[in-house]
């Protein structure tokens, strides 16, 4: 029924860096047109170095990738006239104004003379950079940073768009300004965007189909609402006053699981996981169990499912346990 | 124009506003020369004595050398600018359009030629301000120049090749540190080769620093030898074009690391 070319489509990429850190073990995406496609990951999952062989920065190992439907081996030069990047840091000229800098990326696609000139105004006008069009962009705020980053990749009016974590970095205010613009940019007929992101919440918000990505690969992919449908129930997290032993863990998770309306137990460290039916209802029986146990309990939510149970789900792991584990790595010395 | 010539004069115009915008840059990178010319050669003005420089007055002998010396040491940090450009993120933006690679390099290279060559011409004035004499005229500086420019070519390619390849400003200033100091005094730029230890001369005639020095002094003289000029001429723009030629080569190697 889809005769259409997909946008983005990359099969079993692989990609590993000098001292044998593996940054993709086999990650297929397929991105269809006029779409927001979002990959989600803790750092160091593979997010930008997928956006960096898309984007033909970098080659896979082993793999193959189109994108507008060209190789983005075999021809490189298609590819790059058919994108528009935004990485995390475009590294927009300090020295030279907002307008400079468009004026430089458009001839480098190839614009030029009073098309050149209009297209610029268009981008400075639609990104409320007008003003400061003629300032050095060294005198920029964050935010106006961000947005002439976002102008740079749009100059030649790309078929795919892509965003590399567009909001990091941005205070409150200017991330939601950016999150609006990414709203108005999807409505824009037939471009692409393929964004990755660091934050659920923004996942929710912006992307129709994400995929998540793990250790290299997409452990899951779907809308945001599907995939929390499928995760049946609210989600109950207890915090416990202290970490229980491995026998108390399996014990007590087995206690849990036949609980009437518990679907899923998960236990790690100081935080129990529950899945049920009815989140609040099972609370009462939850912590009565615990407290004949002898188990401290600090804290007890419920929850609506969110994109971080998904997370939980497929990996086994937290996503913010996730991050932190992979930047510790980061800090360590690996990439 | 041809594309790739229009994108290399693009990237040639980005880097000479920057040059233009900060005034005070071009100023300082003129001290150094300054201090040579002057202060070196008034203190060892009396160096000619011992013969064999073929003029009269240290400063006529010294400003080829200090022309050098300074294209040189301007050239080997050029590097530094393209770290940062990785380290900002632009070259990876410029690596996404469809400029041609070559392009991208050769623009720093045009670049870095255009401010050698004013850099070398203002040392030359400065010189002729302080009493220098070119009995080799306009020809002369019209050899002194270009052999400037591409003895600066070679170092900027490498260092540019290099910055690619390490990544880290550590090391490029380190080997910068090791080299500036060795590559001048092996060469003719402060003694005549008749008065320099007999292992030193044959040293200096293998540094590309020398041949651009004896090429501009030569042709600066009275009565230039041309064959000494066309040689070593040569010799450096054979060099010049292995090194661009490496330097772009080098972008696939980054490529790989990215």
């Amino acid at each position: 029924m889809n005769s259409r070319v997909p946008a983005v489509e990359a099969r079993q990429l692989v990609k590993t860096y000098p001292g044998d850190i593996t940054a993709l073990s086999g990650l297929d995406i397929t991105v269809e047109p006029g779409t927001v496609f979002g990959l989600l990951g803790p750092n160091g999952a593979g997010k930008s170095t997928t956006v960096k062989i898309l984007t033909t920065l970098a080659r896979p190992d082993s793999g193959a990738a189109t994108v507008a439907g060209h190789d983005v081996l075999r021809h490189p030069d298609r590819v790059r006239r058919a994108i528009g990047v935004v990485a995390q840091n475009s590294g927009a000229d300090p020295v030279a104004t907002g307008r400079e800098n468009l004026q430089l990326q458009g001839r480098l696609h190839g614009l030029k003379g009073a098309a050149l000139g209009r297209r610029v105004d268009e981008l400075l006008e639609r990104f409320r950079l007008s003003d400061a069009a003629r300032r050095p962009v060294k005198g920029y705020s964050g935010g106006m940073r961000r947005r002439l980053d976002v102008a740079l990749g749009l100059v030649h009016r790309p078929e795919v768009l892509f965003l590399d974590e567009p909001t990091t970095g941005l205070d409150p205010e200017a991330r939601s300004a950016m999150w609006d613009e990414i709203g108005r940019l999807a409505g824009e007929e037939g471009l692409t965007i393929l964004l990755t992101m660091h934050y659920l919440e923004e996942a929710d918000r912006l992307a129709e189909r994400i995929a998540i990505v793990d250790r290299g690969r997409v452990v899951v992919e779907g809308s945001p609402h599907s995939l929390k449908g499928e995760l049946r129930g609210d989600a109950v997290h207890v915090e416990l006053r202290e970490a229980l032993g491995e026998a108390g863990r399996t014990v007590l998770g087995g206690t849990l699981g036949r609980l009437p309306g518990v679907h899923e137990v998960l236990i790690d460290g100081l935080r129990i996981s529950v899945r049920a039916d009815e989140g609040a209802a099972v609370v009462p029986a939850l912590l009565a169990t615990l407290e004949r146990a002898g188990v401290g309990v600090a804290a007890a939510t419920v929850a609506r499912p969110s994109l971080d149970d998904v997370y939980l789900r497929y990996t086994g792991r937290r996503y913010a346990e996730a991050d932190s584990a992979d930047q510790f790595v980061l800090a360590g010395g690996a990439r | 124009m041809s594309t790739a010539v229009a994108q290399t004069w693009y990237m040639t115009q980005r880097q000479l506003m920057v040059f233009a915008r900060q005034p005070a840059y071009a100023v300082i990178t003129l001290i150094q020369p300054v201090v040579w010319l002057f202060l070196f050669g008034s203190l060892f003005k009396k160096v000619v004595e011992l013969g064999g420089f073929g003029t009269g007055s240290y400063l006529d002998y010294l400003v080829p050398g200090v022309v050098v010396m300074s294209a040189l040491s301007s050239n080997m940090w050029a590097g530094m600018g393209t770290l940062e450009e990785i380290q900002r993120g632009t070259l990876n933006r410029f690596l996404t359009t469809p400029v041609s690679r070559a392009a991208l390099m050769n623009g720093n290279v045009v670049y870095n030629g255009l401010v050698t060559a004013l850099q070398s011409l203002i040392i030359v004035l400065l010189g002729l301000l302080g009493g220098a004499d070119y009995p080799g005229g306009i020809g002369g500086v019209a050899v002194l120049v270009p052999a400037s420019v591409l003895l600066g070519t070679v170092f900027g390619a490498l260092s540019n090749a290099l910055g690619m390849l390490v990544r880290e400003r550590e090391s490029l200033i380190g080997i910068n540190t090791f080299l500036l100091l060795p590559l001048t005094f092996l060469s003719s730029a402060f003694m005549a080769p008749a008065q320099m230890p007999g292992w030193m001369r044959h040293i200096a005639a293998f540094n590309p620093l020398d041949w651009a020095m004896v090429a501009g002094r030569s042709a600066l003289s009275a009565d230039p030898d041309w064959g000494d000029v066309l040689s070593r001429g040569g010799g450096l723009l054979a060099l010049a074009v292995a090194a661009v030629w490496l330097s772009i080569r080098t972008f696939r190697s980054y490529q790989r690391s990215v």
